[in-house]
């Protein structure tokens, strides 16, 4: 008897802490560890900074960590511009998202109910095949003499190639893409709740089809728009992988600058000094939507 | 006062509503079959029957739901084909009431009025007027979520009625209510629709509900009507056995026409010895045809002394049950065939010296005039 309360007591206490235990093992200590890094000097060595941390000098080691890196980042208006760009491309994307996902969640929502399972295994499917290699995929669509130009010289359509690979047009195509189950998953989930009888008893009052999507399905789905459209502009802020492929040289992303610094320029302190400011851009969305979620919650009992 | 209503029985009466040979398939199933009827101005009308007897689908035709596959509707002389529920006259409670949960009670309310482009102060007067017929007035700012039942089912009626909509349509209003609310809640839908005017359908499959409110009563099996009257003469007179057992309760006897006597109808049974006579000069009947006799069990009397040797339809049984209910006693008395019959008597004084008790023999008749000839 003894030892069983022992361990349930242990499993009680210990089940509540496994998530904390997670965020702090992968995502504090690393934190902690960039933080530092961020706060030191580029040196040619191994590692690419100093100082380095020693239990006989801390004084010492103290005393060598500054926050030049980032003076550095609010003098060279680059990192300035980046940052911005990339809030701008992660916005549109995520309007673009909103526009492209929220006819297809609807669609599901009002399928009969046997198919809708199948749709949503159909929005994962994309998932089976590494998102590399579909990224690569739209190179070759894309470019001058991909496929989507053969496909509407074809139809004559246009005369000239298109000339979008290597532009932001490009980049915003990858995005909604690749993100596009982020989106439709979430508006799916609240669609997909509402009672049908709701929209009739608004014809029934006399609102016409548009203006009851706008005043009864729209507001019912906002927990679902925000949670669709903060987990796409978030990742896409930060992504580095489609504006590489797609965007050329031109697309200034602060993901693409967080990358050159480390393996370009090798300078590791400013680098981790971008990733802190990356993290500081995302904190606010994150911090708005608990907000959010929040007062919801505490409106509706 | 309302009893001298009754627009059905004048020839000259426009009805207000109209379904004229109306029919709706969905795939290969029937749920309206050529199904025609008049609604008046005025009117409380009651669409009762079974779960899938099309009574539901009968309703959203009118709300503009769903269109006939054959057949018209019209309200006020104007055909409703084609037009959208949007633009009907008409307004619906809905069975799950439908409350947009992010409104508060008055914004619920006021959802109608504001599509019509209502100025905001004749909105708000609306509105007042709308939470005090239906008591809600401290409630206003409350959201769906923070009322009970009872009180949502006022704020769906409140929202409905706030457009004045020539037709109110009603689907099974009261089913989400318990006992006593419902009681209380008919008598409320009534005094409302006589203080508004209003025509009133209300779809139902509670034949309690619709014996209470209803000036008629539409009886609806498999996508047909299968008789209109009144509350009295659906019980009274029902036209089937369907309407007889489905509408309150009763016995029926099986037998066949033996003939008819001073307009009289003898009818042989297993259930007696003597043929049976019965009071039901409407009916046409031949000689050997099948038929079923219907008894309300309020209409039987039952004795433990013999009845006089000329008394008519006397059934022998002895008591195979005893139900108190308080104000009415169920005594069912199971024939010498293995039949059950159910007959009732109002517990009219408290105390009663030596009543019948379990087992005994007794004796269960009734008038020639209180039972129905259903031709089977």
């Amino acid at each position: 008897m003894m030892e069983r309360s022992f361990t349930r007591r242990l499993t009680a206490g210990l089940v509540p802490a496994v998530p904390y235990l997670w965020l702090g093992l992968f995502f504090l200590v690393p934190f902690l560890i960039v933080l530092k890094i961020s706060l030191s000097d580029p040196a040619v060595a191994q590692p690419p900074y100093k100082p380095v941390f020693e239990w006989s000098d801390i004084a010492g080691f103290l005393s060598g960590l500054d926050l030049e890196n980032f003076e550095l980042l609010t003098q060279d208006d680059l990192y300035f511009r980046a940052t911005l760009s990339s809030v701008r491309i992660a916005a549109i994307s995520t309007l673009l998202l909103l526009l492209v996902g929220f006819p297809i969640a609807y669609g599901m929502a009002r399928a009969p109910e046997r198919y809708r399972s199948l749709l949503v295994a159909l929005v994962i499917l994309p998932f089976w095949t590494s998102f590399l290699i579909r990224i690569y995929a739209w190179v070759a669509i894309l470019k001058p003499e991909g496929l989507l130009t053969q496909a509407l010289m074809g139809i004559g359509l246009i005369s000239e190639p298109l000339d979008i690979l290597n532009t932001e047009t490009a980049v915003y195509i990858g995005i909604v893409y690749a993100y596009l189950p982020f989106m439709v998953l979430p508006l799916y989930a609240t669609l997909e709740k509402m009672d049908d009888a709701l929209l009739e008893a608004a014809l029934d009052l006399g609102s016409t089809p548009w203006r009851s999507f706008w005043t009864i399905t729209v507001p019912l789905a906002m927990p679902g728009i925000i949670a669709g459209s903060l987990l796409c502009f978030i990742p896409a802020v930060g992504e580095f992988v489609i504006p590489d492929l797609l965007g050329g040289s031109e697309t200034l992303m602060i993901g693409r600058q967080l990358w050159s610094e480390f393996f370009s320029n090798r300078d590791w302190p400013l680098a981790s000094a971008v990733a802190i400011l990356l993290l500081i851009i995302l904190v606010v969305p994150i911090v708005i939507y608990r907000d959010v979620e929040a007062r919801r919650l505490e409106a509706r009992p | 006062m309302r009893r001298a209503f009754a627009p059905w029985s004048n020839p000259d009466a426009k009805p207000l509503i109209r379904f004229d040979n109306v029919t709706k398939r969905f795939g290969d199933a029937m749920a309206v079959d050529h199904l025609s009827l008049n609604i008046f101005e005025g009117e409380f009308f009651c669409l009762l029957g079974p779960s899938g007897c099309g009574k539901t689908t009968l309703m959203r035709m009118l709300a503009g739901f769903e269109t006939p596959s054959e057949g018209m509707i019209s309200l006020a002389g104007q055909s409703l084909a084609g037009v959208p529920p949007y633009r009907r006259p008409v307004n619906m409670m809905f069975q799950s009431y439908a409350l947009f949960p992010h409104m508060s009670v008055e914004k619920n309310i006021a959802f109608g009025l504001k599509q019509d482009g209502m100025p905001k102060d004749q909105i708000a007067e609306r509105v007042g007027e709308m939470l005090r017929l239906v008591q809600l007035e401290k409630l206003a700012r409350r959201y769906p979520s923070q009322l009970s039942g009872g009180q949502r089912q006022r704020v769906a009626l409140a929202r409905a009625l706030a457009k004045k909509p020539k037709v109110l349509l009603l689907d099974e209003p009261l089913g989400a209510l318990d006992k006593k609310l419902r009681e209380e809640t008919q008598f409320e839908l009534m005094d409302i629709q006589h203080e508004l005017h209003m025509t009133f359908v209300v779809v139902t499959h509670d034949q309690e509900e619709a014996m209470t409110m209803a000036d008629r009563i539409a009886v609806m099996d498999h996508g047909r009507i299968v008789q209109v009257a009144t509350p009295g003469e659906i019980y009274e007179q029902p036209k089937t056995r369907f309407i007889a057992e489905f509408v309150g309760d009763v016995n029926i006897l099986e037998g066949h026409v033996q003939g008819q006597e001073n307009g009289l109808w003898r009818v042989k049974t297993a259930s007696a010895d003597v043929p049976l006579t019965i009071d039901d000069p409407d009916e046409v009947l031949h000689s050997g045809q099948a038929v079923a006799i219907a008894v309300r069990p309020e209409k039987m009397v039952i004795q433990r002394d013999p009845p006089g040797p000329n008394a008519l339809n006397v059934l022998t049984g002895e008591v195979w049950d005893i139900g108190y209910l308080g104000d009415w006693t169920v005594y069912r008395v199971r024939l010498a065939t293995g039949e059950i019959l159910r007959v009732t008597r109002a517990n009219a004084s408290r105390f009663v010296e030596n009543p019948i008790d379990w087992d005994e023999q007794v004796y269960v008749t009734f008038a020639p005039d209180a039972a129905v000839i259903l031709a089977e």
